[in-house]
């Protein structure tokens, strides 16, 4: 029998026995940047590809809650740092070598930008609301109020409409670091067995894109814009399903490390969570649905969507989860 | 210089002598630990191995922790020693994902803390604390391009091995088997 | 007066749980807005107080070094000294804990009955100790000064010794005697005409084999021996090991030998036969030094390793290769005495057999075996002749256990009972720092006799099951706090050693010194105690030795010339102080007494069918029930688990870090639970557990966490010869669901 075990010492909290320091903070954060992520670069897509008209709600409604939900992302960040009153260090310096850096700076930059892109479509986010939400267009009509009344503000505005290409351009790209981004946050910890390898930049960028094509498709009116983005989901889902087919035969494959980080799925604790709920609830059934509707039965596409959107934030808590138990010592 | 320790199995009795002492030198408070002794048993009775080791941070030559935190808190210093300046130190955690022996906690005022091989004693020319209270002597430390160094007299000497070398962090605490 | 009422356990911190509230993490956690980074002191300039560690009785020297606050920080071993070579165990290292630990004795309590219960009530010093002084001049009125006993472990117990035969008593007792050492004492006196006494006199350092049985050094963390130990291994000395258990030092051993349980005396005697039989003794050695070699040589003619393999479980080969490693060695030869030696009843005879196999390879007095020990005379400070008691512990120990060496506390403790058939009675008993519940076997002959007592009186630092049944309890500060008498020990230099307090007193405990003193000069005794305090009889002890106080406050230890020899010389003529004169592997002194005058092996019990040995043992970081209230200790361990074989965890359906309970022969449950750890390191006849777990006084930290060992040990094997308590012959079951649930439903 071979045994191992702690003469003394090591009962640290957070650690042992097992690895527990990321709660539900850092999962949130990364669901709503990979959410915020396919929002902005759907907009900037269609925008750039000159199908503003086609896809409204992509385009000039939906991207309003990107700024919303990123702030969301950075609150649930600082509530995960057990030092925040340092949380400034994070702006002193630049650290190419560190995920987290390039995190906390790309915010900063999507940030702005992401709040500018919506101010240039106010008034069509207020239409939008009108009649539906009356605090939303309260909080609108605030907002013009205000712009009218700084000319700071106004000059803003003014420059964002007449720079929105350049705008799109550059948001494009960061919604592509963005949501790889927060993959590659968990693929840098190598010391994480289930985290090391280089699919999960790509799984976490599909998945973001898939809960933001999720999130347009629900907000759609138009049956049009809502079958293009059900058939976006479509084909992200199939990505996905392609990338998570490949990660378990890469751990399987592998040091046996990561065999023990793929047996957790495989048979271990995590087996049916990963599968009966991410997998089957938050992928195979909505991708059902969408294509039971698209071959012509009528479903209420909130419960795709709702379901895409669950199981994307699913993934990322099993993920975190998962991935802190996985070690290479003890 | 590259300071390094060297931990010999065959000496060391898991008394823990070595955990207490890095307590009381560097107040490391209650229920919190920089350094930890591992056992191992294999076989069946009565044809048993026993293997003990005094682990700490392996204050590597490759570093995760260095690498991915988004501060620069973690840094090393001269002789490879890897420290955390605590008031740089947001507390997010990345190192601690980063580290694959798992040295690195939560002080629970926030900050990282780890083993620093007592880079204030080293500087004054003492050992570290657990290398000078350590009753079997099994602890050696020193500089590995000093060739009389201690550590470098031993692990010439010795069979070793170190941990989880497929980390790949290239570590530099030695165990001496 | 009503006594078995009163004397009811009361829990004393329900008095002092002021400390309770910054135990809590939760409180104390405040967020980093400022740097408050505590820097690590500098040794170079920080204050330090020498000491010597009172964790254990091995008394390392060391300095109690302060931070820049002011406060105690940390404490290290003082490289001159002998017993730590300027390294401190984990037990010394984390003394800071006993100073820092918010558990303490705070206050002098004193027994009081309020609505019909008894509680503690604090009272002031001049109050607790009137009343200790009036009750012990009550109790010499009326039964004699003999009636007083002292039972002892702490280092201040010198003290009180002093006011106890300055009183007229010279009933003094340590549990260390009859619970611990004591066999191997009687078996090496009957040998070598001496005993082995603290540190053992084994030259570790320079042996070439070292033969240890039962013995787990590096689990007992004996510090100065497994320093040697380790340099041992350093320089290839073998080792053997002899243990049902496959100990740490069992791991390090080129010999290790899975013992069945209780037969060590019939590899001894195999061992013995080989060694005569094959000729491998040292036959100058043996001729010039010893008595009785042809009556040995008969004596074990029949205790072949094939003889002994039945016994034993350890095959023949295995016992001659073993005796062949140590004859090559010799006389570089240790067979290691043992410390805890009460195991079975017959120990002393096992002690000497371990003493005569030492005497056959000329061990004792060679280098690499056994030195000859020096130590320094402390001298009195001057105080009149003490009073001639009219009778002593011998009047009560001698004419049952003819080989008793000191006082025997459970022999005193049984002269409390009522039931005791001789005159000498016990009425009074001062206990100083030591727990007599866990630490004399049979818990409820000890509570009998407590109920017996007109005045019982526990001086501590920590309130210990024993503390809840006293009339008066004095809080005595740690060693960090206070002055102690000289250490002066037996060592290959001699040695002496200062103990300085590094800090005031926390509350309002006191030195032991202080309180002897202020009771002899109430008991009318201040002829004995004319210093003033105890840094003027420090001083003047430390100028008849050529130091003084001042200087020792610097140096901490001091060593002095060798006198005499380390080892033998060529031929040197030697008087053994035995009846003989010579070493005696035939013992004319047992003759005389009427026991076995050689080791006779004899079958003890084996566990009958899902019973299991218990066997108890020592872990590096505790000093057995004393440590694991710790703070900086139980971070290192903080409860004991049960070692299981997995086969019998396997029938038992026991799983690892499952819960269970124990019951034992005689249907005693333990009170709590306790977690198995499933392990190849023990025997599957055979349970194993770390003692001193297991606290009952629920305000304590360490309360309810593991088993402890004792209160399972109701079988007790005296032996015969020197009263020591046996412990080993206890078997236990596995109790799988509370068995305490079941007695509340019923």
């Amino acid at each position: 029998m071979k045994e191992e075990l702690f003469v003394s010492g090591r009962d640290i909290p957070f650690i042992d026995p097992v690895l527990h320091i990321w709660h539900w903070q850092i999962p949130l954060y990364l669901f709503v940047g990979g959410l915020a992520a396919g929002l902005i670069f759907f907009a900037s897509y269609f925008y750039l590809s000159g199908k503003e008209k086609e896809y409204p709600i992509a385009v000039q409604v939906a991207p309003f809650l990107a700024p919303i939900v990123i702030v969301l992302g950075l609150i649930a960040l600082l509530l995960d740092l057990r030092h925040p009153a340092f949380f400034w260090q994070l702006y002193t310096t630049i650290r190419l070598d560190s995920p987290m850096s390039w995190g906390a700076w790309t915010l900063g930059v999507v940030m702005p930008l992401s709040v500018l892109w919506p101010l240039t479509y106010i008034y069509e986010i207020r239409a939008y609301f009108d009649g539906k939400i009356k605090l939303a267009v309260n909080i609108i009509d605030w907002i013009i109020k205000l712009k009218n009344r700084y000319w700071v503000l106004e000059w803003v505005f003014d420059f964002s409409v007449k720079n929105r290409k350049a705008i799109a351009i550059i948001n494009l790209v960061l919604s592509i670091v963005l949501g790889v981004y927060t993959g590659i946050l968990l693929s840098a910890f190598n010391a994480r067995p289930l985290w090391n390898t280089s699919l999960l930049g790509p799984l976490f960028l599909v998945s973001g894109l898939s809960t933001g094509a999720a999130t347009i498709m629900w907000m759609a009116k138009d049956h049009h814009e809502k079958i293009t983005f059900s058939r976006i989901d479509l084909l992200l889902i199939a990505i996905e399903l392609f990338f998570i087919v490949h990660l378990f035969m890469g751990f399987l494959a592998s040091t046996a490390v990561q065999q023990e980080a793929a047996a957790l799925f495989l048979g271990g604790e995590f087996t049916a969570v990963f599968w009966g709920f991410f997998v089957m609830g938050g992928l195979v059934f909505p991708a059902i649905l969408e294509i039971l509707e698209l071959i012509g039965y009528k479903i209420p596409i909130s419960i795709p969507a709702f379901f895409i959107l669950f199981g994307g934030a699913l993934f990322r808590f099993i993920m975190v989860e998962a991935g802190q138990i996985t070690r290479y010592l003890y | 210089m590259r300071y390094a320790m060297a931990m010999d199995t065959k000496k060391c009795v898991g008394c823990s002598d070595c955990v207490v002492a890095c307590q009381t030198e560097n107040n490391v408070p209650h229920g919190y630990c920089r350094d930890w002794i591992v056992e191992n048993v294999d076989g069946t009775y009565p044809n048993l191995e026993l293997e003990l080791r005094s682990e700490r941070c392996n204050h590597c030559d490759d570093t995760p922790c260095v690498r991915t935190c988004p501060t620069g808190a973690s840094h090393i210093i001269e002789g490879g020693i890897v420290k955390v300046t605590h008031v740089e130190c947001i507390g997010c955690g990345a190192c601690i994902q980063a580290c694959p022996y798992d040295a690195r906690y939560f002080h629970p005022d926030g900050y990282v803390d780890k083993c620093t091989f007592c880079d204030h004693r080293v500087a004054k020319g003492q050992e570290t604390a657990c290398v000078a209270v350590c009753p079997t002597k099994c602890l050696y430390f020193g500089d590995l391009e000093d060739y009389n160094s201690p550590v470098s007299k031993v692990l010439r000497e010795r069979k070793w091995k170190v941990n989880a070398p497929e980390a790949g962090t290239k570590p530099q605490v030695y165990f001496l088997i | 007066m009503k006594k078995t009422s009163r004397r009811d356990f009361i829990k004393i911190s329900a008095l002092g749980a002021g400390g309770l509230a910054l135990a809590n993490p939760v409180l104390n956690w405040v967020p980093g807005f400022l740097p408050k980074e505590k820097t690590p002191v500098d040794e170079s300039k920080a204050k330090r107080f020498p000491t010597f560690c009172e964790v254990c009785f091995w008394k390392c020297a060391g300095f109690t070094y302060l931070n820049e606050e002011g406060k105690i920080q940390k404490i290290i071993g003082n490289e001159n000294d002998p017993h730590s070579n300027g390294r401190f165990c984990p037990r010394g290292t984390g003394g800071v804990g006993m100073y820092y630990d918010n558990d303490r004795l705070k206050y002098p309590l004193k027994r009081v009955v309020e609505n019909g219960k008894s509680t503690f009530k604090q009272v002031s010093w001049d109050e607790a100790l009137d009343f200790i002084a009036q009750k012990m001049s009550q109790i010499k009125k009326d039964h004699g000064p003999e009636s007083m006993a002292l039972l002892y472990h702490a280092s201040s117990g010198s003290y009180f010794k002093h006011l106890l035969n300055a009183y007229g008593s010279k009933n003094y007792a340590k549990p260390s005697y009859a619970q611990c050492l004591g066999p191997r004492e009687a078996g090496f006196v009957a040998t070598y005409g001496s005993g082995v006494s603290s540190p053992e006199p084994t030259d570790v350092k320079n042996t070439k084999c070292l033969v240890l049985i039962g013995n787990h050094v590096g689990e007992n963390m004996h510090n100065g021996y497994i320093q040697e130990v380790s340099d041992a291994i350093d320089r290839g000395a073998s080792i053997i090991t002899v243990d049902p258990r496959f100990s740490t030092v069992a791991s390090k051993s080129k010999f290790w030998l899975p013992i069945k349980p209780a037969t060590d005396l019939a590899l001894l005697l195999a061992w013995i036969h080989v060694i005569i039989y094959e000729e491998l003794y040292d036959k100058k050695y043996v001729e010039q030094y010893t008595f009785g070699f042809d009556q040995l040589k008969a004596h074990v003619k029949n205790n072949t390793p094939e003889w002994a393999y039945t016994k034993t479980d350890i095959r023949p080969e295995d016992i001659r290769n073993s005796a062949y490693e140590m004859a090559k060695a010799a006389p570089a030869v240790i067979i290691h005495p043992g410390r805890h030696t009460t195991w079975y009843g017959d120990d002393t005879q096992r002690s000497r057999g371990i003493a005569i196999l030492n005497a056959l390879l000329g061990s004792y007095g060679r280098k690499g075996g056994w030195y000859f020990p020096e130590t320094k005379k402390v001298p009195s400070y001057p105080a009149p002749a003490y009073p001639h008691p009219h009778w002593t512990w011998k009047d009560i120990t001698k004419p049952t256990y003819k080989g008793a060496g000191t006082g025997i506390s459970n022999d005193l403790i049984k002269a409390t009972l009522p039931s005791a058939t001789h005159e000498h009675k016990i009425k009074g008993w001062l206990i100083v720092g030591t727990n007599l519940l866990t630490t004399i076997p049979d818990k409820e002959l000890t509570l009998k006799a407590i109920q017996n007592l007109e005045l019982m009186v526990v001086v501590d630092t920590m309130p210990m099951e024993i503390t809840g049944y006293a009339d008066i309890v004095l809080p005595e500060c740690t060693y960090l706090e206070r002055y102690d008498d000289i250490r002066s020990s037996q060592h290959r230099y001699p040695n002496i050693a200062l103990r300085m307090p590094a800090a005031e007193p926390r509350w309002e405990s006191k030195p032991g010194w202080w309180m002897a003193r202020e009771l002899g000069l109430r008991l009318g005794l201040e002829d004995y105690f004319k210093w003033k305090d105890v840094e003027e009889e420090l001083d003047w002890k430390f100028k008849q030795m050529g130091t003084s106080l001042a200087e020792m406050q610097k140096i901490g230890v001091k060593m002095f010339d060798k006198e005499k020899d380390l080892y033998l010389q060529e031929g040197e003529e030697r008087f053994f102080n035995t009846d003989s004169g010579k070493i005696e592997l035939y013992s004319l002194d047992f003759e005389a007494k009427g026991y076995d005058p050689m080791p006779v092996y004899t079958e003890h019990k084996q566990p009958d069918p899902d019973f299991y040995r218990l066997i108890y043992g020592r872990a590096p970081m505790h000093t057995f029930g004393r440590t694991v209230n710790n703070p900086n200790l139980t971070d290192l361990m903080d409860v004991n688990s049960l070692w299981v074989n997995p086969k019998v965890a396997k029938i038992w359906g026991i799983e690892a870090g499952q819960e269970i309970w124990l019951k034992n022969q005689d249907g005693v449950i333990s009170s709590f639970p306790i977690k198995v750890r499933v392990t190849e390191r023990i025997r599957h006849d055979s349970v194993y557990m770390i003692h001193g777990f297991g606290k009952m006084d629920k305000r304590l930290k360490s309360y309810g966490k593991g088993i402890d060992d004792s209160e399972l040990i109701t079988n007790v094997k005296i032996d015969p010869i020197m009263g020591g308590t046996g412990m080993r012959e206890n078997f236990v079951t596995f109790v799988l669901k509370n068995p305490h649930n079941e007695e509340v439903k019923a």
